[in-house]
């Protein structure tokens, strides 16, 4: 496990050329939620060997439990990196993903989710599914960090096993929050808007 | 850096005072006046940061200063490559390469059809030229026994015809149509500049150099004399286009092709090839050429640098970057250095071969 993490950060950030942008944000230990847009397996691990050293092991990626439990490397690997696994499958009235979200954060980690439910090929970011909005309503305290990720749907696409080493680049953008009696619907927007207003910066 | 450089060269300059081969000295010389001239150009790239009133333009100090600042990145390089000889020159090549081509593809819109097209181009195709080059005719004599020759006949056409051969189809079997002859054509050519071009600079290394009166020049069991070549060479190429850009400055007026670039002129165009021709005719010491046949060299040099320039140009316009530095933030731009050495080094190669080694 001692060797498999930065062995695999490292691979990752090489293979990904990143270049990580800090806009108008500030690397923090404090709590937050970083949403991302999601094309590539690399994301999670590109982003997350983004951070400073520090930031790390408070910051947990949020993977679908049904995936990341078939077999023992994907165990293995989830287990390195400390990914908090949520299982879609058995959703009950007090079992819903973002309770058991919350539940998991406690006062000391951040997360790393990707509110379009899947990967997608890449082009347009997807709509965002409804997590984010009751994550930010559940806990006003969290800061929602927009993050976009370019070019690493073409360095790892999906469905591909070998990467292509292009240079991509993580923009990071400043921290938004629920704002009183904005509805679902319009936050969910604005929240997209913001991952994609990181593309153009 | 710039002390670590200097101690390396003192050291390296001792070692070679009770050197009995005279020819190679000459290259030390060469690099003793490079690093006198970039010492002269760090100061006063520095005193005009200090005192900005009397200067020009601080965009303008900053883009010199940059400009030094990668010139004693090269040299260090350099250096080390001399250093440690042949095949960390090679080496070092190749990851110019690599990191160039990452630059160009990454600008150019590929689909995902061309995944893995452009897997085979950046792990096979690419380690395979220099790995071909790598071989010495010392090593290919080891190998296969036939003496004096290494891999040039299988060097300069596996990019040019079996990588653009590949390519093509390889990407036919992703099964997407559209746009199929330009995405090929911009993996093609990604990989025909940034590798097959590039990698003939190192490819003098393999070379067994004579002057034109048919006598060895240099150590032959030494790769120092080709290794001063390749300095000469790279030497020359900065210098043309330092000088057509400040010919450009001086005297532009007449603007070559203002959509492709516009502060490229005729008059720089002239000035900058005229003078390097003069300086690089100058230093004809160092190399296994006479006088005018190191200004006609110098002079090609010089003119296929600018061809090299204005091609990177036209394709960054065509993408609509300024640089491939502002590309990605923070990445300095590999592909903006490198563009004129690329056009000018099979050239240069070619005409040394032919007249200045002898070819088995």
């Amino acid at each position: 496990m001692a060797v498999t993490v930065p062995f695999l950060a490292g691979l990752a950030k090489l293979l990904s050329g990143a270049t990580v942008r800090w806009i108008d944000c500030q690397p923090d230990t404090c709590q937050r939620v970083y949403f991302a847009n999601h094309t590539s397996h690399l994301d999670a691990l590109v982003l997350w060997a983004s951070l400073p050293r520090d930031l790390q092991p408070l910051t947990r990626p949020v993977a679908a439990k049904d995936y990341w439990d078939r077999g023992p490397i994907r165990r293995h690997l989830a287990k390195s990196f400390n990914v908090m696994l949520i299982d879609r499958t058995k959703v009950k009235v007090h079992q819903s993903p973002v309770e058991m979200m919350i539940r998991e954060m406690g006062d000391r980690y951040s997360l790393i989710v990707f509110p379009e439910g899947g990967r997608n090929s890449g082009e347009e970011v997807g709509e965002f599914k409804s997590g984010l909005y009751y994550l930010g309503k559940k806990r006003p305290d969290l800061e929602l960090v927009p993050v976009h990720m370019e070019n690493l749907n073409r360095v790892l696409p999906r469905g591909e096993v070998l990467p292509v080493p292009l240079l991509s680049c993580i923009s990071i953008g400043a921290p938004i929050w629920l704002e009183a009696g904005e509805s679902k619907a319009e936050f969910l927007h604005r929240a997209r808007d913001a991952v994609c207003r990181l593309r153009d910066v | 850096m710039m002390d670590a450089t200097f101690s390396h060269v003192i050291v390296w300059l001792s070692l070679t005072q009770n050197d009995d081969r005279p020819d190679v000295t000459h290259i030390y010389w060469l690099l003793g006046v490079v690093l006198g001239l970039l010492v002269i150009a760090y100061v006063a790239g520095r005193l005009m940061k200090r005192y900005p009133e009397h200067s020009l333009n601080p965009a303008m100090i900053e883009q010199f200063n940059h400009r030094i600042r990668v010139w004693w990145l090269m040299g260090a390089i350099f250096v080390a490559g001399f250093l440690m000889g042949r095949i960390t020159t090679i080496v070092l090549f190749g990851c110019i390469s690599f990191w160039a081509l990452r630059e160009f593809i990454t600008m150019t819109p590929t689909r995902r059809g061309d995944h893995r097209a452009l897997f085979w181009v950046f792990f096979f195709f690419t380690p395979l030229q220099y790995v071909l080059i790598s071989f010495s005719r010392e090593t290919y004599a080891q190998w296969f026994g036939d003496s004096g020759r290494d891999f040039y006949g299988l060097y300069s056409i596996v990019i040019p015809v079996y990588a653009v051969l590949f390519i093509p189809m390889r990407i036919a079997l992703s099964d997407d149509p559209k746009r199929f002859l330009e995405r090929s054509a911009k993996i093609q050519s990604g990989l025909f500049i940034c590798v097959y071009c590039l990698s003939y600079a190192p490819a003098l290394l393999n070379l067994s150099l004579r002057t034109t009166a048919g006598e060895p020049w240099g150590d032959p069991d030494s790769h120092l004399p080709n290794a001063g070549l390749l300095f000469y060479f790279i030497l020359v190429v900065q210098l043309g286009d330092v000088l057509q850009y400040l010919w450009s400055r001086l005297a532009g007026r007449r603007v070559i092709a203002p959509k492709i670039n516009a502060s490229r002129t005729w008059e720089g165009l002239l000035g900058g090839v005229t003078s390097t021709t003069v300086v690089g005719a100058m230093l004809w010491w160092a190399t296994p050429f006479q006088f005018w046949q190191a200004a006609c060299m110098s002079m090609v040099v010089a003119i296929m640098g600018f061809g090299g320039s204005m091609v990177m140009s036209a394709i960054k316009r065509d993408r609509g970057v300024a640089d491939y530095g502002t590309l990605v933030q923070g990445h300095h731009g590999v592909l903006d250095r490198i563009d004129s050495l690329c056009f000018a080094a099979p050239v240069f190669y070619h005409l040394t071969r032919y007249f200045f080694s002898q070819v088995y």
